[in-house]
């Protein structure tokens, strides 16, 4: 039957498409179609408990040039993801290389190091806020030693600092099990050629592990990144925002605007400022691979 | 390496351990402590008398148990229908030749770069006009089928790359159709992928915050996260004794699984998990 309908190419795309069709529909419904919806409210004043709901163009994206909060807020965003970037990529390679050594135990420490990931996000923020308190354990225990703590989570400096170290613990696990796996597959008899070749440890870990890792460092870089602009269970069990508005981050902040003061037309304008936060430095970094990135893996 | 380094590195990684360990340790602890004794001082490493007080005030002021089932059970349905979307569109992107493969992959990809943060505000106008607001309905559908399950697509997709075709080719000639050797010869073979997606799949939902706040109301819908924020007094301030009672005991089971399976937990993520 040379002319029959069901050819195999044909089978393969009925598959292809009955396969990818719940998470294409699911990504339709529930990306893409909330995503135009994000945008139409933006252009709108529309307030819930007064019930109005009307068309005001640009006027919502004015107002964030104009809202003093916003800058505020954008000032904490930019605060906590740099502090929590540099903190915890640096962090999890150094406890990388540590566990890379060879010595007995590193099954022990790397299960340490990564049990707060598989913790609860919001028991251990509570653990935390507790932990935290002016008269709390972190407190106690300095005090034992001769120190009088200040009270972390309602000082002005000491709060987004607690907040980014809080979140450094939780996750870093995850990064360092990704740059130990980056640092297992980097070729053994690079260092031997190395050594051999008088070069130092320093110089080593400079000019074969940071090239051979670098796409490592570029994927935990991204993640990590993206995710730090998704902080809120943290600050709203440990600062609500505060002292101040010094923790009050760009989606502490939309979630106020949305869900607090029921500015949803507001809100959606503060969602798409985010996206587009997210998407540029997504960008940004996907760019930067070609100037840093050794080699793709 | 020396004796003397290996000392320090030992002396370092004893010392960066604190941070991780002592905080579960004081929770747990600490939610065994009277009410009085939690913030005494100096502070005790071992509570002098054991309560278990504050785990039945627990159960006494919410229903902590149907809350500590709805977390469960939203988590497991949100695993399983994950781990069902993920394999077959990360099969059909890997394996299945079609038109527009290519073109519904990116689009598909678009999902890794919404946060779930930016569409909350119409996905709650959504399912409001669904009737929806106060059920699970939007715990369950929106991580299966929404942003979150699209990094589960892409990780199946490229483990499903990497896998040799041959068998699969093998069983094509004998005349299997698509479904039957996707689920009797390619999802068995995934199983380090399915594991890895699986777990983290699991912690997303059980961990999810800003949702059940944004969707549920009332107290015996709540999921535990947001119970556990709950247990506070007539100021708002917390009621430590509960809420580090109520917290150890949604943290330990999971840690419990973990350090039992941990070099599953960690390999899994590390090597099928993210790469490529």
């Amino acid at each position: 039957m040379s002319t029959r309908f069901w050819t195999g190419s044909r089978r393969d795309t009925l598959a292809g498409y009955l396969f990818i069709a719940p998470q294409l529909l699911g990504s339709v419904l529930f990306v893409f179609v909330p995503l135009g919806l994000v945008f139409w409210y933006s252009l709108h004043e529309w307030n819930v408990l007064a019930d109005t709901f009307t068309f005001v163009g640009a006027e919502n994206y004015q107002a964030l040039a104009d809202d003093p909060k916003l800058a505020d807020a954008l000032v904490a965003t930019g605060f906590f993801s740099a502090g929590l970037v540099v903190l915890n990529l640096s962090l999890a390679l150094l406890l990388a290389v540590l566990l890379n050594q060879r010595l007995r135990g590193t099954v022990f420490f790397r299960t340490v190091f990564f049990s707060p990931v598989v913790v609860s996000l919001v028991a251990w923020t509570i653990v935390w806020n507790f932990l935290l308190q002016d008269n709390g354990g972190i407190n106690a225990l300095l005090e034992t030693v001769g120190v009088d703590g200040p009270n972390w989570l309602r000082g002005e400096g000491t709060a987004m600092v607690a907040v980014i170290v809080v979140q450094v613990i939780k996750n870093v696990g995850l990064n360092m099990v990704l740059f130990l796996a980056a640092l297992q597959g980097v070729p053994a008899n690079l260092y031997e050629a190395a050594t051999v070749d008088g070069a130092s440890r320093r110089r080593q870990f400079l000019s074969i592990t940071v090239p051979m890792i670098s796409p490592t460092i570029l994927l935990t870089s991204i993640i990590t990144v993206v995710g730090s602009l998704q902080v809120f269970a943290q600050i709203a069990v440990l600062t609500q925002g505060g002292p101040g508005t010094s923790t009050t981050v760009l989606v502490y902040y939309l979630y106020q605007q949305a869900f607090q003061f029921h500015h949803f037309g507001y809100g959606a304008t503060l969602s798409v400022l985010l996206f587009a936060i997210v998407l540029l430095l997504t960008l940004v970094q996907w760019r930067m691979r070609r100037k840093w990135v050794f080699h793709e893996s | 390496m020396s004796r003397r380094a290996k000392t320090a590195v030992y002396g370092v990684l004893c010392l960066l351990a604190l941070p991780f360990l002592f905080p579960t340790w004081w929770m747990v602890t600490s939610s065994l402590k009277p009410v009085g004794d939690i913030f005494a001082f100096p502070p005790t490493l071992f509570p002098t008398d054991v309560s278990f007080d504050a785990y039945a005030k627990a159960f006494e002021l919410q229903p902590f148990a149907r809350q500590y089932f709805n977390s469960m059970y939203i988590a497991a349905l949100v695993t399983v229908g994950t781990l069902a979307v993920s394999s077959l569109a990360g099969y059909a992107f890997a394996r299945i030749k079609f038109k527009g493969a290519n073109l519904w992959f990116v689009v598909i990809l678009v999902g890794l770069l919404i946060p779930s943060e930016v569409t909350i505000v119409p996905l709650f106008k959504m399912f409001d006009a669904w009737g929806m607001v106060d059920t699970h309905w939007p715990l369950i559908l929106v991580p299966i089928l929404g942003a979150p399950s699209v990094l589960a697509t892409f990780i199946m997709r490229q483990f499903f790359l990497a896998l040799p075709g041959e068998l699969e080719e093998a069983a094509k000639v004998d005349g299997l159709g698509r479904f039957a050797i996707f689920r009797l010869i390619a999802l068995p073979l995934a199983r380090p992928a399915l594991g890895a997606v699986a777990i983290f799949t699991f912690l997303h939902s059980w961990n999810l915050y800003l949702e059940p706040i944004v969707f549920l109301s009332s107290s015996e819908m709540f999921t535990l996260p947001q119970a556990l924020t709950q247990f506070v007094d007539a100021y708002g301030g917390p009621m430590w004794d509960i809420q580090l009672s109520a917290a150890s005991l949604t943290a330990l089971p999971v840690l419990v699984v973990f350090v039992i399976a941990q070099r599953q937990f960690i390999e899994g993520l590390a090597h099928t998990g993210l790469k490529g």
